[in-house]
């Protein structure tokens, strides 16, 4: 029964092997010449602006928020897509009726001005 | 397969959930409105949402007149006389609600639409807790109800009152399904299902499983997470700070509909799917009902905040209410629905002419802002006397026939102490009940009251509850007969 | 060999971490991320016990569990930052206006 597991065993040795040996490696026969570029936190390739601790604006939240909802709706989708053909008709049917539920959801948060960033 | 899927099919049946149906439409519809309105115009709204609840009603009515019990989904719901009767409750306590709520938000400065929809979404979601026969509806009909009730509860976002109930609220609501979610996997995991009536077969088909420590466990993690909703003592912290910090009309609404929700998905699992532990269950239910009755009862007399007098004042009236289903005959089962329904008009009622009383922003009215109130304002003075004549459980009102059918049923099935319990702390009741008359009368009033004026939505709420204290409590039989019909 | 008890007593403990977080901890946030923990190892529960008994019934309710606990997030978020808007923390210490 645990010899089913060894090749994930293996996975895991090489991939640890592989990411200390990269850091160590590194280290060891890079070169070292620190500036103020090199230092500053990576943000994307973007030249920094303010630190990393600042707070974040309310309207990260929101979209957050909707994010988490419209996302994890999705869910149902999938049993639907798997059941596709046997569900036929009706199961579209069904699944329409959901996505006019979200819609309105949709329409909801759009009309309310809460995907405006400004 | 395919077999299974063509039957699936064929075993939903919209007609069973035809009155939530109706709600859920027309609160996405009030969404929708509420976003193409005017800002600040809600009373449109407020009547549509009226119509919405008079269709549901309407199609109440046609499932009752129907004696056929609607299946549908697979049997995950029964539209049964049961989830009827209770229907009846769910749409009684909306309608009030809204009623006494559009002047009230006006007047704090809080005219929002959506607190309409989800009204009604609460509603929808309290309507499939009662009708629902599987685990799994009845989890998605709670939580519907209470995210809804969540959002209500914190509505007045610039107050910190509201939000600190709105967040204690969602914080301990959200701890307690989790309590209720582990109980019904481990019930899942001893039946092997998640219907009710099937959970109930099975159990008492394999009797060894009755022993086994995870139908127990299961059985009291269920309970747990039902008796922080009921708001059942030890249970019951929360109860307080939230029904004082929320807006007033949805303090009304909370402590009828939704609780009468959880009661009724409660019983259904205790007694469809957990008859074989009624002996568990019974002598659980019984200790906590005289605690819930008796710290209910005792710690209301020391509020001098009405809001927060009543809040106390409801955990005791669920504490009456358990000893109807620890009785689980059928005068007690049949007792706990007539209770609900009375409660659910002497309750708002009250909370209507508190509301009525209150001035803007200081909506907390104290006893001492009740002094000399019956003489200023006689027919509000004289409705509220009423309303608390029946909380107490005075003839000839509603809470009176209610105790009454509750308490005969639990003498009947021999459980005599705990009658008495109940009928001394109905007794105890009366001190802090007649206190807020005694201010009304018999205290000189400092105030005119000349700021209350008398919208008509809440004087047709008020007197729609009047109505209903007195019907039940005068002719309670016609009501008692559909209660005992309606159940099992 | 992994069996089903292996599974249920994982969800066990990982459920009472979750209460324990929840009793325990003062920051709002915090707390509820701990009552996730709870509802995952109910879901973890609901899946092994699908799994073991070979039905459905489980692993669907698992769905409603993530959806219902998503849209919990929604409101919860909102709602503390309606307090946080008004109090400037979310420390559970600062409920403290609604007592008798």
């Amino acid at each position: 029964m645990l010899d089913n597991y060894l090749p994930i065993l293996v996975l895991v040795a090489i991939a640890f092997a592989f990411a200390a040996g990269s850091v160590v490696f590194s280290r060891l026969v890079g070169q070292k010449k620190p500036s103020v570029v090199k230092l500053a936190p990576y943000e994307c390739g973007m030249p920094l602006f303010g630190t990393a601790r600042d707070r974040f604006s309310i309207k990260f939240y929101i979209i957050a928020m909707l994010f988490i909802v419209f996302d994890i709706e999705v869910v149902f989708l999938y049993p639907w897509s798997v059941m596709f053909k046997r569900l036929g008709m009706f199961g579209f049917a069904e699944m329409g009726v959901f996505i006019v539920i979200l819609f309105v959801g949709y329409v909801y948060v759009w009309k309310k001005g809460a995907l405006e960033w400004e | 397969m395919e077999n299974l899927v063509q039957a699936a099919l064929a075993n939903v049946n919209f007609s069973a959930i035809m009155p939530s149906l109706v709600l859920v439409c027309f609160g996405m519809a009030l969404l929708l409105i509420g976003v193409f309105s005017r800002r600040g115009r809600t009373t449109h709204i407020a009547w549509i949402s009226i119509i919405g609840l008079v269709i549901t009603g309407i199609y109440t009515y046609i499932d009752w007149v129907n004696p056929e019990t609607q299946f549908g989904f697979a049997g995950h719901v029964a539209q049964d006389n049961f989830a009827v009767f209770f229907n009846i409750i769910f749409i009684a306590a909306a309608g009030l609600t809204i009623l006494i709520s559009d002047d009230y938000l006006k007047r704090e400065g809080y005219p929002i639409s959506e607190y309409y929809a989800l009204i009604l979404f609460s509603t929808a979601g309290a309507m499939w807790m009662a009708s629902g026969t599987d685990l799994m509806t009845i989890f998605l009909g709670l939580e519907v109800l209470s995210i809804s009730l969540y959002v209500l509860a914190g509505m007045f976002r610039n107050d910190v009152r509201s939000n600190e109930a709105g967040l204690k609220y969602f914080l301990l609501g959200a701890f307690s399904t989790g309590f209720l979610l582990y109980g019904v996997a481990l019930l899942y995991g001893v039946a092997g299902t998640t219907n009710v009536a099937d959970i109930g077969m099975y159990l008492s088909a394999h009797k060894a499983a009755l022993g086994n420590p995870m139908t127990i466990a299961g059985m009291v993690l269920l309970s747990t997470g039902f008796m922080f909703k009921i708001a059942i003592v030890p249970f019951h912290m929360w109860t307080p700070d939230v029904y004082q910090g929320a807006p007033t009309p949805i303090t009304a609404f909370m402590s009828a509909g939704p609780k009468a929700a959880a009661i009724a998905a409660f019983l259904r699992i205790l007694m469809f799917g957990l008859p074989e532990l009624h002996a568990e269950w019974g002598a659980m239910l019984w200790l906590l009902a005289v605690l819930t009755m008796t710290v209910g009862n005792f710690i209301a007399i020391s509020q001098t905040n009405i809001k927060r007098m009543l809040a106390y004042s409801s955990i005791a009236h669920a504490g009456y209410a358990l000893v109807g289903l620890v009785a689980a005959n059928e005068v007690g089962l049949s007792g706990i629905l007539y209770y609900m329904l009375a409660y659910t008009f002497m309750n708002i009622g009250a909370f209507a002419v508190l509301i009525l009383a209150g001035k803007q922003g200081e909506e907390n009215l104290t006893l001492d802002g009740f002094a000399g109130f019956g003489y200023k304002r006689p027919f509000l003075g004289v409705a509220l006397c009423v309303f608390l004549f029946s909380l107490m459980g005075l003839p000839p009102t509603a809470g009176f026939a209610g105790k009454f059918y509750v308490f005969a049923g639990a003498v009947k099935a021999g459980y005599i102490w705990l009658a008495i319990i109940g009928v001394l702390n109905s007794a105890v009741s009366l001190y802090y009940y007649l206190r807020v008359m005694v201010y009304m009368y018999f205290r000189e009033p400092t105030e005119d009251y000349s700021w209350i004026s008398m919208p008509v939505g809440a004087v047709i709420s008020i007197v729609i509850a009047l109505f209903g204290v007195l019907y039940l409590g005068l002719l309670p039989d016609c009501v008692m007969e559909m209660a005992k019909m309606s159940i099992f | 060999m992994i069996t089903i008890n292996h599974y249920l007593v994982l969800s066990a403990v990982l459920f009472s971490l979750g209460t324990f977080g929840v009793l325990t901890r003062k920051n709002a946030i915090v707390i509820f991320m701990c009552i996730e923990l709870m509802l995952n190892a109910v879901n973890l529960s609901f899946i092994s016990l699908s799994s073991h008994l070979g039905n459905m019934d489980g692993q669907i309710f698992v769905f409603f569990v993530m959806t219902v606990a998503a849209a919990e997030a929604a409101v919860g978020l909102a709602l503390m930052i309606a307090f946080f808007r008004n109090r400037e923390s979310i420390a559970v210490d600062d409920f403290s206006l609604l007592k008798w």
